[in-house]
């Protein structure tokens, strides 16, 4: 389909934007960036309703939260070349003085971002609020938010978890990038999640499982999540990604999790990766 | 204006002046929307909830949750106030506040109540006195702490209508009014000058307020002339206020019902050192918990009677 591999063209240059902008910064968080540039492709091309002139409360659009915050740099490519800001200020990412803070801030209004994120856990909170707020305002459109899986650990989000199902907000689509990989190791010998399908599901949540690097399997999958819901239960996908995906020696470990490339690496990288919309 | 003209005909909780404040913010502005962990009698959200139940949202016992969510309501445009006890709306909650909502810049109201020693009986895991010093550290918080039952109703119309996160701090106990029911002269960020004085200026915030007036009293029969500001915004501070005041009594008292490391005292204590050094002693509880009690048997025990007060301005007067 024309559609999905103009998709996959530009999540591709996604990656290269992050291998980039984590060489140049010396910093960052490559892996769990490169293994969503699918889903944030998919959402901000393919699904959100959106007003790239950037209205903060998204009265009748859609709105996104990240709650893993690190993975910013995947955030802010896909900002930049959806057209909320210049895709040559993803060169000033990390360094002093940009608006390309490491985790992503409201605090030097960056065009595109609404809450700051990077202490975890607190992403689902604030996604049900704004989900409540429009229910209140009678706006049926949707809020979706990404966490990490290893993420889930903090409490909050089981906080937010039981609010988001008792409050019915079945405006809201949570999505887990399920990756099981930490920056200590694997998720499931840090501290396991257990049957994470089984524990949403006793949360009261439909629950969805999706193929996060397959760009048709993850378009058809946030809008099946959408078909889902409005149906009195919040939607969870849990998206099975590969962190480093697209660059080979990033993938099959949780060493990239937080580490950048060095010159030769970033190189190495962007040799697997075609230049599809010319680089920043 | 004399000190002894300062008296009160009744007594209220500050808590209560919150429910009545909010449910007049509440009818003024649709956007107004109250949440609450399990202490809705507590709050007095009663009022609130029942003129306006769909703007009231109950998180249960979890106050990092109510934080977000009300983070993400003023995503959406809406004005959202959290309410619990004290402790629970600052220090469990640090982080929380921190990044999504002052550091978001989020136009969110933490309310809290059961602030202080004044809470009484519940004893020290719920007597907060660290949370005005945290709250006041986080860049571009207003923090305010109403003197009685009055002017918490008015602070709390108030900071609805001011723009960005805001921390209102008030109390359980039942507490002489002395405020003005409609008072023009309060304003967020305006120290309120309750008597005129040469010896000694007294600066206080919340319950501590009423326990100076009462001071004040004893050290005018003393002969003592006593400059007494009621401090009820800590942040922003009324800096010229303090600076004005001590250019003529050249020294200070200051009292609040907190932990002397990082409150009112601390504030008013950079602003004297950085432009006009001059005595100063602190009523505050020093480095300590506190633990259960009436009211009144805590701030005697604790050192923040009116007698303390008088004693600490002695002192300072000594120092000069």
């Amino acid at each position: 389909m024309a559609e999905i591999d103009q998709l996959k063209r530009t999540a591709t240059q996604v990656r290269r934007d992050i291998v980039r902008m984590v060489g140049n910064a010396k910093s960052g968080h490559p892996g769990g960036s490169l293994g969503c540039a699918d889903y944030f492709v998919a959402l901000y091309f393919g699904i959100l309703k959106q007003d790239t002139s950037f209205n903060m409360d998204a009265k009748g659009e859609d709105a996104f939260f990240l709650s893993n915050g690190h993975i910013s740099p995947v955030f802010y490519s896909v900002l930049a070349r959806r057209g909320y800001f210049n895709i040559q200020e993803l060169s000033t990412f990390r360094l002093i003085n940009s608006r390309l803070q490491g985790h992503p801030t409201t605090h030097e209004g960056l065009p595109g971002v609404r809450i700051a994120s990077g202490s975890l856990g607190q992403g689902i909170s604030v996604a049900s609020g704004m989900a409540i707020a429009k229910k209140m305002d009678g706006d049926d459109r949707w809020v979706f938010v990404l966490t990490g899986d290893g993420e889930l650990q903090e409490g909050q989000n089981w906080e937010a978890i039981m609010f988001a199902a008792h409050n019915k907000l079945d405006n809201l689509i949570l999505t887990v990038d399920y990756n099981n990989a930490q920056i200590d190791g694997k998720v499931d010998d840090i501290l396991s999640l257990g049957d994470l399908k089984a524990k949403f599901e006793a949360f009261g949540w439909k629950t969805l499982e999706m193929e996060g690097n397959d760009m048709g399997k993850v378009v058809a999958g946030i809008n099946r999540a959408k078909e889902a819901s409005q149906k009195g239960q919040p939607v969870v996908i849990l998206m099975k990604t590969e962190m480093g995906y697209g660059v080979d020696y990033m993938m099959g470990t949780n060493k990239w999790h937080g580490n950048a490339p060095s010159a030769e690496q970033v190189e190495t990288a962007l040799a697997q990766l075609e230049e599809t919309l010319g680089d920043f | 204006m004399s000190l002894k003209d300062i008296t009160y005909t009744e007594k209220k909780d500050t808590r209560s002046g919150f429910g009545e404040g909010i449910y007049e913010a509440g009818l003024k502005n649709p956007n107004v929307v109250t949440l609450c962990a399990d202490l809705v009698g507590s709050l007095k959200l009663g009022k609130f909830i029942e003129a306006f139940p769909d703007r009231f949202i109950q998180t249960g016992i979890a106050e990092a949750n109510m934080m977000g969510v009300a983070a993400g309501l003023a995503v959406a445009g809406k004005i959202p106030v959290p309410t619990t006890f004290a402790n629970f709306g600052t220090s469990r909650v640090y982080d929380q506040v921190r990044q999504s909502i002052a550091y978001s810049n989020k136009n969110v109201k933490i309310a809290c109540s059961h602030a202080g020693l004044t809470l009484g009986e519940d004893g020290a895991t719920h007597q907060t006195l660290e949370d005005i010093g945290m709250m006041k550290m986080l860049p571009g918080m207003t923090v305010v702490v109403p003197a009685d039952y009055n002017q918490t109703r008015l602070a709390t119309i108030a900071v609805i209508e001011k723009e960005g996160p805001c921390y209102l701090r008030f109390g359980r106990p039942s507490w002489p009014i002395f405020t003005p029911k409609e008072d023009s002269t309060f304003q967020i960020g305006k120290a309120q000058f309750l008597s005129q004085g040469t010896d000694v200026t007294i600066i206080a915030c919340g319950h501590m307020v009423w326990q100076a007036v009462e001071a004040g009293k004893e050290l005018e029969e003393q002969g003592i002339s006593v400059e007494l500001i009621n401090m009820h915004t800590i942040k922003p501070l009324d800096e010229e206020a303090i600076l004005k005041s001590v250019g003529k009594t050249g020294c200070v008292v200051t009292a609040e019902e907190h932990q002397y490391n990082g409150g009112l005292g601390e504030s008013v204590a950079r602003v004297l050192s950085q432009n006009a050094p001059v005595p100063q002693e602190f009523v505050a509880v020093k480095d300590t918990f506190g633990e259960s009690g009436t009211p009144t048997q805590l701030l005697d025990k604790y050192g923040l009677a009116p007698k303390d007060i008088v004693a600490a301005v002695k002192k300072v007067i000594s120092r000069k």
